[in-house]
């Protein structure tokens, strides 16, 4: 019998060989297999806790001794902020256990529980492992939080939680119709970043019109600076002036046609003058020379260095490049600058919107002690205690007295003050996440400012994506209210 | 006597089978039977839906993209880097010039040096070497742009990873580098075992370096090169190439789509738009390309075995 085996061992053994390696190939192919092993395991879910008896006390009604499951995500704003928020909880429930945790990994750690439907009370849904808001809506995994934003706040018995809040707060958390989904506990305030020592040094003020722009960017090209840079690995932040200067120019109606995928809506004479007005930029040799092949933070770090004036970004680049900018760069933001004096809406209109999306999933065991531990962060200590700790501003209006502001954070604070209601709020990014990055950002914008496309090829190419969106039967789209 | 033999291999066999059959065989059905679904990936509830998934892969521009950039991968991939590890291999074990009173076959000077550097790329995990690149291709204050900047090369400063015609070869080029060190050992540890005696006969008929390599090298080691081959081009198809596409490319998988790979695009469909039902469903074209790429191998390289 032993005739059989040994006459080539050698070759099975390189036989063998291939027959691994393509069997190692047969694993990481569809690689979805063991998370598709969850969905179909689902069982029936947990059960729900009994609700407590609503008192003045206690307006949501939790229930004193069920225990509440709080993860958050663990980024740039750190779990300081949230721990401080839990002790709160501990001490108005004595009887109630809190578990609390702090990811990266959201949706690996909690894509699973959903599936098998017992998910935790309160979620933070952010970061790179975000869960598609979307399609949890969709899905009716989430909480209507309309009972916490009709509770009275934690501060004053006599004021609803929701008027305490900032604008746009209560309707980002919306998706179509009334029920609030989502609520963000962080604002964001999108524009356009600079350096106020260098524009001193400019003998410049912050350009409220196009051509004062194009002016002081060239003082800056005579002086070696660059007038513009971006993340040009994620040209996605680009819109985070652009679109709010797509508002002022054309005024709201524009940004929620675009926002509704209506046909045509790019084709807006406002967005073709703001396409044109930055591909100027490009045109004349204003942006950083590199600047497309430049991440966020190689970008914001050449900024930081005063190689560029000006960078389109968002409140958190003052946490997220701290490192790198130096003691006396005298951070600032502005809204973007306008066309010309005939824009329909006033210098100062601005992008400001929430950021950190907490959710309560429905078939959360306590939801009530979900969206109490959220009235409790609503409250003004908890507020200036977030403020104070991560330098952002909470969805709370106000909480800033009383406390030392870092100057980019003073800044927004004014920014917000001089835009009043012109505060815009286009939606794309948490809508149609694909169309935004990869489809607008990467392959529409970002080739526009590489100089790869010219304005009208870049709002032709954009305007197809968004047709395309509007067509996709396997997207769920929504509308402005 | 033989009842017996099957008896004792069924034995030893049962428990890797049947482990193989519930981590790997059973995911791969699951996937395949999720892909006539429309689960999102986020929630326990989902229909089937026949083909619709199929239909919108074969209409849709970016999975052709990816699949092209794919095959483009496993086929440029594999060539380069055998070819490079190949020639390093020859030289650095056979190539030397015939030194007095050495062996009669030996490697160029400094051999066992190389092999150590060649190797080292491979202890680096494949995430590290891709953000190291990412920082030598940045064109502002990148190495490579320096260093073009620091020859006198101050007016070619292209893109890289920004440029769409250059950011796929830019992906590859990491690749090679990444890998060559494991095949040059791979294929060093392959001409060790071929009989000195082979190459001094060729010697003493005259042959050049060209002439060994290609009459007496390359067909004895052509089992070793064939299973690199179909190693090199699962790397490409796999994993490797959605770790540096994901971590150096713009957007990811830009710019323009001009670095996005079937990997990254079923990553994406899964985890960042919640289609979990349609990723699976190019995952079973992935695993539909990967199998026809290890068949067309495997019936290319079929040659008579040599036995020396």
């Amino acid at each position: 019998m032993g005739s059989t085996s040994n006459n080539s061992a050698e070759g099975v053994g390189r036989r063998d060989l291939i027959k691994r390696s393509a069997a190692l190939g047969l694993v990481a192919a569809p690689g979805m297999g063991l998370l598709s092993a969850c969905a179909s395991s689902g069982g029936g879910g947990q059960k729900k806790d009994k609700a407590g008896k609503k008192t003045a006390k206690n307006p949501l009604g939790v229930n004193e001794s069920a225990q509440m499951e709080f993860v958050l995500f663990d980024g740039g704003f750190g779990k300081e902020y949230a721990q401080d928020a839990v002790k709160i909880y501990q001490k108005d429930f004595p009887k109630a256990q809190v578990k609390f945790s702090a990811t990266q990994k959201i949706q690996s750690t909690l894509q699973p529980r959903f599936n098998q439907g017992n998910p935790p009370d309160l979620i933070d849904n952010s970061g790179a492992e975000q869960m598609d808001m979307g399609v949890l809506v969709g899905k009716d995994q989430l909480s209507d939080l309309t009972p916490l934003l009709d509770a009275p706040s934690y501060d004053d018995p006599n004021k609803k939680v929701r008027d305490t809040l900032r604008p746009g707060i209560v309707e980002m958390g919306q998706f179509d119709g009334n029920p609030v989904w989502i609520f963000y506990y962080a604002y964001t305030v999108y524009g356009v970043w600079y350096s106020q020592k260098a524009l001193n040094s400019l003998d410049a003020e912050y350009p409220k019109t196009w051509d004062e722009m194009l002016a002081v960017c060239e003082k800056a090209k005579k002086k070696g600076m660059a007038g513009w840079t971006y993340a040009g690995k994620y040209p996605y932040y680009i819109p985070f002036s652009l679109y709010p200067m797509i508002g002022k120019v054309g005024g709201r109606e524009v940004l929620d046609a675009i926002d509704n995928l209506e046909p045509n809506a790019w084709k807006h004479p406002a967005v073709k003058a703001c396409f044109e007005a930055y591909y100027e930029l490009y045109k004349k040799g204003y942006i950083l020379k590199g600047t497309p092949g430049l991440d966020h933070i190689q970008s914001q770090t050449a900024w930081a260095k005063g190689e560029a004036l000006f960078i389109p970004n968002g409140s958190w680049v003052e946490n997220e490049s701290a490192n790198v900018i130096p003691k006396d760069f005298d951070l600032a933001v502005s809204a973007p600058s306008g066309i010309d004096s005939s824009d329909k809406l006033p210098f100062g209109t601005i992008w400001a919107s929430g950021g950190e999306p907490f959710v309560v999933p429905a078939k959360a065991a306590n939801p009530e002690g979900g969206m109490e531990q959220l009235r409790i962060m609503l409250s003004e200590a908890s507020s200036k205690n977030f403020t104070s700790k991560v330098k952002s501003l909470t969805a709370y209006n106000g909480g800033t007295t009383g406390i030392t502001l870092t100057p980019g954070l003073k800044s927004g604070v004014a920014a917000l003050q001089l835009a009043g209601s012109n505060v815009v709020n286009p939606r794309l990014q948490d809508w149609y996440v694909q169309l935004q990055k990869e489809k607008i950002g990467v392959s529409g914008l970002g080739e526009m400012m590489a100089g790869r496309l010219t304005p009208a090829e870049a709002i032709k190419k954009i305007q197809g994506f968004a047709d395309e969106a509007a067509k996709d039967t396997t997207i769920k789209h929504y509308k402005h209210q | 006597m033989q009842h017996g033999k099957y008896r004792f291999i069924v034995g030893f066999l049962a428990l890797p089978l049947g482990l193989y059959a519930l981590f790997v065989v059973w995911p791969f059905i699951q996937s395949i039977y999720y892909s006539f679904t429309d689960w999102t990936g986020l929630s326990p509830e989902f229909k089937m839906v026949g083909f619709d998934n199929y239909t919108r892969m074969v209409h849709d521009d970016i999975f052709w993209k990816s699949l092209e950039h794919s095959l483009l991968f496993a086929l440029v991939l594999p060539l380069v880097t055998i070819s490079l590890a190949l020639f390093f291999a020859f030289m650095i074990n056979v190539g030397g010039r015939r030194r007095k009173g050495g062996p009669a076959i030996s490697g160029v000077r400094g051999s066992s040096f190389y092999k150590i550097v060649y190797f080292f790329p491979q202890v680096l995990s494949i995430a590290i070497v891709a953000l190291l690149f990412a920082f030598a291709y940045n064109p502002d204050s990148g190495a490579i742009n320096s260093i073009l900047r620091g020859v006198g090369l101050g007016s070619v400063q292209p893109l890289w990873l920004g440029d769409p015609s250059l950011a796929l070869w830019c992906v590859m080029a990491v690749l090679v580098w990444s890998t060559v060190g494991f095949f040059v050992v791979l294929f060093s540890a392959g001409m060790a075992s071929i009989p000195t005696e082979l190459y001094e006969s060729a010697l003493l008929d005259g042959a050049g370096r060209a002439a060994t390599f290609f009459r007496i090298t390359l067909p004895l080691l052509w089992d070793t090169v064939q299973s690199g081959w179909v190693y090199m081009g699962i790397l490409a198809l796999g994993a490797e190439s959605f770790a540096v596409v994901q971590i150096m490319t713009t957007g990811p998988g830009g710019p323009d789509y001009s670095t996005t790979v079937l990997v990254l695009y079923v990553y994406q469909k899964a985890f960042r738009d919640g289609q979990a039902a349609y990723a699976t469903t190019i995952g079973v074209a992935l695993l539909v390309v990967t199998l026809a790429f290890a068949a067309i191998v495997m019936r290319l390289g079929r040659r008579e075995r040599l036995e020396f």
